[in-house]
């Protein structure tokens, strides 16, 4: 992100470094997606060898309408990132933060319903493998989330001190493709948790 | 002024600050469960563990930039200059320094130390095994063999990649450093504690499910077992991070005319390994991590009581772990390919094909893992698709290694210490190639499962391809690293003591397997004495000769000959600067104009500014 050796960047180097910075990212995006694709098969696994889903009798599945909305919440998320995205890279400052700001805060309202959700539903982490593989998947994504929301909160800081431009956009880019990419787990998360 | 005002308070970043930081982290993490919350001994250690990373790396500095960055301040151009390491300066390997070239030596001393304490827990087990019947105690036996195959896998997992790798691959494509020098530091110093946490296990209760950690046996509570567990993942996040750094690097830092088959061949190896210790890593450590929440918070994902799947922690482990055995192999075969056309003063054998056989071992490489468990009762119908994909993965192996046959084959031969590791790596990798047809096969390994077959099969593998490539590339690039030239009687006397030992441990322990001696075990039947006490005598010798190796390291580092830019009359980019290389490797990048292995021919060079042979 910064020259190396601490030398001040020239043109060519800054572009290397963003261009180096991206890729970066989307790598480590890849070995996050095979992490939750490792938690994934755990669960297919499990569920598969189980007579039924619950395993057990006397847990019930959580409903459907808190987490339906979450979804579209996080779904309109990435939109306004992306906003947020095209707002820089037209040059305008002000434009951007605000469409940061909501991305912040539809995430914000994702982790405090889904810990609504949490405290409401009828078993817990240690409820078999019903509730272990409902809440690793569930609760990894929301580390996730939190994550994301921290970054945002990072370039905010520095869009407020006018650290962010079109030539200085690095950080809200590779934000950007993380939370894309937390969303498309939850969309995962969603259809076989609880739909499924 | 204000930094200044901030270190006269505290000690600047650096190891005291860092254990001071790292105690201070477990107490608070440790503290806040043990009087907070009801807690057991695993959570407040968990915790403890969590929080004294999170402080070591705060202390040593890992994060201060990042912080500086992410509060929106100014970067202190100096103070991160500095971070970059002066030469010269013996503290820099202490410090949280940039330089790959610091940060590679690191590495590479970390693993030798490692490799040596576990060499001495080998030492204890073969003492054990000399003789029938129960020397010391079956428990003791145990917790050592667990402990010397956890510290040699990381070893084998860290030695050439983050050691050699580190060191040369910004040499070898021609840049000034990695992608990312922060990120890079960063993946070293996550190591230290994990490894630590290993090496003390003993003194938390030890743990005896070797290193694969197979529930139930990993589940049942002991603090030793739980701090491998920790140490693994943290290991892993490391390799991770490290894995992008390699991949960016050689991606996109290459030297102008470096085009896809002008890459030297080891950094083709370590391109191969980083992309599989991305995909598969954290494969494990989501693996690993279920069976500590199993430990600590309650859940079931491998008790089967539960309704959760022993199995499915096998799947999910062998998933990373058959893939990390080409992590651990490929840089020595890398390193192995690397060395041979400069001693054999021909261009390498077929090497597009060997490109292409190392990419094809990579993609194969995940297709195969479940021949680990023909005997652990999974799915029927999975047996025979996976001998066949494990077979077909000799093809590109056996490419890799007629490519080194082929050079060697009309060479012009120089006997050099280096050398001689190829053909040692030659005949070992045969051996244990060879062994693995049988374990591949269903109804061998049937038999062979869990005997000293498969200890005897995966040594030969994995020193052979391994350890073999690593001495190889140590001695071929002391030279470069150091300045100075090694002495070539030591490495000769080393050489040939240890590959005579070697084969002599080892060799016998395929016919101990197939006679049913059981591997893991601290007693055998009282018949297979004999061979066993044999099997000892040569192990000791193993270590001998590691010691004079040491020895000649230590000793030609302080005051060998000096070696000059490129001994070796190597063609690759690292030799065209000086020995040891500037802070920046090049005064000027070079420009690639043809493949680094132009032997032979006339009037050919790698890159410009190569100094006249």
């Amino acid at each position: 992100m910064t020259a190396q050796l601490g030398h001040h960047a020239s043109p060519d180097e800054a572009i290397a470094a963003r261009s180096n910075m991206l890729l970066g990212v989307k790598l480590g995006i890849l070995s996050e997606a095979m992490l939750f694709g490792a938690l994934f098969a755990a669960y297919f696994v499990v569920r598969a060898d189980s007579p039924g889903w619950p395993p057990i009798s006397g847990f019930e599945r959580p409903e459907l309408i808190l987490p339906g909305l979450n979804s579209l919440l996080l779904v309109s998320s990435s939109v306004t990132m992306q906003l947020a995205v095209r707002a820089v890279r037209s040059g305008e400052g002000s434009r951007m933060r605000r469409w940061l700001g909501l991305t912040m805060l539809l995430g914000g309202i994702f982790i405090a319903v889904q810990g609504y959700e949490f405290s409401n539903n009828g078993f817990g982490l240690d409820s078999g493998i019903f509730g272990s593989t409902f809440y690793i998947l569930t609760g990894f994504h929301g580390a996730h989330v939190l994550v994301g929301l921290g970054l945002m909160t990072i370039v905010m800081n520095r869009a407020r001190r006018g650290l962010v431009s079109r030539e200085h956009d690095t950080a809200l880019e590779a934000t950007s493709y993380y939370w894309h990419f937390v969303d498309v787990v939850w969309l995962f998360l969603f259809s076989t948790l609880y739909v499924l | 002024m204000s930094a200044m005002a901030r270190r006269s308070i505290l000690p600047g970043p650096g190891l005291t600050r860092a254990v001071l930081w790292a105690a201070i982290g477990f107490a608070i993490g440790a503290g806040a469960l043990a009087f907070g919350l009801k807690a057991d001994e695993g959570q407040i250690f968990g915790l403890g563990y969590l929080f004294a990373l999170f402080g070591f790396l705060l202390g040593i500095g890992a994060f201060r930039f990042w912080l500086t960055w992410a509060a929106g301040r100014e970067i202190d151009v100096h103070e991160e200059h500095a971070a970059h390491g002066r030469a010269g300066d013996w503290r820099r390997y202490f410090r949280f320094t940039t330089d790959h070239k610091v940060i590679g030596i690191q590495y590479l001393v970390t693993a030798f130390l490692l490799f040596f304490t576990a060499g001495i827990a080998a030492m204890f087990m073969r003492f054990e095994l000399a003789q029938p019947g129960i020397a010391t105690s079956k428990d003791l036996y145990n917790m050592i063999m667990s402990t010397h195959g956890a510290m040699m896998i990381t070893v084998a997992l860290i030695s050439i990649i983050g050691g050699l790798g580190n060191y040369l691959v910004p040499l070898m494509v021609g840049a000034r450093d990695m992608a990312f020098p922060k990120a890079n530091a960063l993946s070293y110093w996550m190591l230290p504690l994990a490894v630590l946490l290993v090496a003390i296990n003993p003194l938390l209760g030890g743990f005896d499910s070797g290193w694969t950690a197979y529930p139930p046996l990993s589940q049942q509570a002991n603090l030793g077992q739980q701090a491998y567990l920790m140490a693994f993942v943290t290991v892993g996040i490391s390799s991770i991070l490290s894995a992008i750094n390699f991949l960016v690097t050689v991606f996109r830092m290459r030297a102008p005319g470096m085009s896809l088959l002008r890459i030297p061949i080891f950094v083709w190896a370590l391109t191969v390994t980083a992309t599989l210790a991305l995909i598969a890593t954290s494969v494990v450590a989501a693996a690993f991590t279920m069976l500590l929440f199993d430990r600590l918070l309650g859940t079931s994902f491998f008790r089967a009581t539960r309704g959760g799947d022993v199995i499915l922690f096998q799947h999910l482990f062998w998933f990373y772990s058959h893939p990390a055995v080409y992590i651990m192999g490929l840089p020595g075969l890398g390193a192995i390919l690397e060395v041979v056309p400069v001693f054999a003063r021909k261009p390498l054998f077929a090497y597009p094909l060997a490109v292409l056989s190392f990419i094809s071992i990579g993609v194969l490489s995940f297709m195969v893992w479940a021949h680990h468990m023909f005997v652990s009762g999974m799915a029927e119908f999975f047996h025979i698709p996976i001998m066949f994909t494990t077979e077909l993965i000799s093809i590109p192996t056996g490419i890799v290694f007629l490519s080194a046959l082929g050079t060697i084959w009309m060479g012009r031969i120089h006997f050099k210490v280096p050398m001689l590791w190829v053909f040692g790596f030659v005949w070992a990798f045969l051996i244990g190639g060879i062994t693995g047809v049988f374990l591949a096969d269903v109804p061998t390994d049937i038999t062979l499962s869990d005997t000293y077959f498969v200890v005897a099969h995966f040594h030969y593998t994995i020193i052979g391809g391994t350890i073999y490539g690593l001495f190889a590339g140590t001695y071929y690039w002391f030279p470069k690293i150091t300045g100075k030239m090694y002495s070539e009687r030591l490495g000769r006397l080393h050489f040939w003591w240890f590959s005579i030992a070697f084969n002599a441990t080892f060799l016998p322990m395929f016919w101990l397997g197939i006679e049913g001696m059981r591997r893991r075990v601290a007693d055998y039947p009282t018949a297979l004495g004999t061979v066993n006490l044999i099997v000892s005598i040569a192990a000791v010798n193993i270590a001998l000769s590691v010691a004079v190796f040491a020895f000649n390291m230590v000793r030609s580092w302080r005051r060998g000959a000096p070696a000059g830019a490129n001994p070796w009359n190597a063609q690759t980019l690292e030799w065209q600067t000086a020995s040891p290389p500037p802070i920046d490797n090049f005064d000027v990048i070079p420009t690639v104009t043809a493949t680094p292995y132009q032997y032979g021919s006339l009037g050919s060079t790698a890159g410009e500014g190569r100094a006249a042979p």
